[in-house]
């Protein structure tokens, strides 16, 4: 049989299958999540459990995915960590790891959702409420709104004074049943449950009062200024 | 192509310069592609390069330029006949899918085996579901949380499974050395091409007016 020269013969077996893939990846886009979250529940006890760390390498349940913005990150101790609180305040503050960690702590349950879309429900996360060490700093009336810094010496990220006063944005010292490990941002982070994850600064060095709140890192690439998760 | 000299000629031309063109730089971008993906998924690779945005913004406008050669190579007459061999599939090809001993030649292979037209397209549907899944996680404003949600998770599982393609689809051009000349210089054997691709071979080496071949 010829298939050269002229209308190749048969059925157009390859459309029905591009056609077939587009439907399956629209069904997946809209149904997608529903089946992940299904899927992460079922999987995330055996995933912790995974002594080869296979289960982590498939798109199977929800896993962090690991973001930083520059080339290297230095690693911070107990010994070498500092933050610093600084800006519109009446009462400016250095506080090492051990400070932080002799203060009031707020454990919280509660997802992560990164503004792509990719999240991973019902982490574990424990720290100092923002709010206390706002308290302390006793802000001036022109600051509205707070900025942090990252020793990574490069990502900014803002919100205003209000959103940062919310009992649910914590100054992380552990997550996920132990300390905030390095990747994850470490030794400590900013975790804010209500908004994106790009306002949950990692490597937290500095919190700065400011009046009017400065577009960060993401901001000049096109994120929103307010962060805050909208269904 | 030439017109039919009697039977027997060493070579044959298989791909014209248009469809080595659309090839080659469709294989740069999707390498390129798979390289910046396992640093943005992969949490210890992500951490060790770092500079997370111009990884993520190499990948996707590699990803927005990747079905740009496919599209273009539609002005050139020997694609468009090539990728309509690819899109039909005759009763022969479901047979040779079927088939334990495909590779024996009993059954006549045109121009492209079925394991080709398959692979083309997975590969071009799969491509295109990866724009549209890619386009919603990029601009988060098109679309509501839940389908970028999903848009992730049909993003991850797709582009696992066109790694998976494109590592199948080099390692039969690994063990194939005549089927890399043909999409190197556009010329194969014709012994190869009488073996791998018979029903082909014959219409071009002998012409098509020998019909006496039917099974």
């Amino acid at each position: 049989m010829s298939d050269e020269g002229g209308e190749p013969a048969g059925a157009p077996v390859g459309r029905r299958t591009v056609l077939g893939l587009l439907a399956l990846g629209g069904a997946g886009i809209v149904g997608g999540s529903w089946v992940q979250n299904g899927l992460a529940r079922l999987l995330a006890p055996i995933e912790s459990r995974d002594p080869t760390g296979l289960v982590a390498l498939f798109p199977l349940g929800a896993a962090f995915r690991f973001y930083s913005v520059t080339g290297s990150v230095p690693t911070k101790t107990a010994a070498t960590y500092r933050l610093t609180v600084s800006g519109l305040i009446a009462r400016p503050a250095t506080y090492t790891l051990p400070d932080l960690q002799a203060m009031p702590q707020t454990a919280l349950v509660s997802d992560f959702h990164c503004v792509t879309g990719w999240q991973v429900l019902d982490v574990h996360w424990a720290g100092v409420p923002l709010s206390a060490l706002l308290d302390l700093a006793e802000p001036s009336a022109e600051a509205t709104a707070v900025r942090f810094r990252s020793f990574d010496g490069t990502y900014t990220e803002s919100m205003s004074l209000s959103q940062a006063r919310r009992p649910d944005v914590i100054v992380a010292l552990r997550m996920l049943g132990g300390p905030v490990s390095h990747d994850h941002g470490g030794p400590v982070r900013i975790y804010a449950a209500s908004m994106y994850g790009y306002k949950s600064t990692k490597w937290l060095s500095g919190i700065e009062l400011t009046h009017g709140e400065v577009p960060g890192y993401w901001e000049h690439r096109g994120y929103a200024l307010d962060g805050t998760i909208r269904n | 192509m030439t017109p039919p000299s009697k039977p027997a000629r060493r070579y044959l031309d298989r791909f014209s310069r248009a469809e080595r063109t659309v090839h080659r730089i469709t294989a740069t971008l999707m390498i390129v592609c798979i390289v910046t993906a396992a640093v943005l998924y992969n949490g210890s690779l992500s951490i060790k390069v770092g500079h997370r945005h111009v990884v993520e913004l190499i990948h996707v406008y590699a990803g927005f330029a990747l079905p740009a050669p496919m599209l273009l190579g539609l002005a050139s007459a020997a694609y468009r006949a090539d990728l309509a061999r690819l899109n039909r599939f005759s009763p022969s090809d479901w047979r040779w899918l079927r088939s334990r001993t495909r590779r024996d030649g009993s059954i006549r292979v045109g121009k492209f085996n079925a394991g080709q037209k398959l692979n083309a397209a997975l590969t071009a549907g799969a491509i295109l579901v990866l724009l549209g899944s890619g386009l919603l996680m990029y601009y988060p404003g098109l679309a509501r949380l839940s389908w970028r949600t999903g848009a992730t998770f049909v993003h991850d599982w797709f582009a696992l499974a066109v790694g998976l393609l494109v590592l199948g689809h080099i390692a039969y051009a690994i063990k194939d050395r005549e089927a890399r000349r043909g999409m190197r210089t556009g010329r194969v054997s014709a012994s190869w091409a009488h073996g791998e691709h018979a029903a082909w071979a014959q219409d071009v080496d002998v012409g098509p007016d020998q019909d006496d071949k039917r099974p």
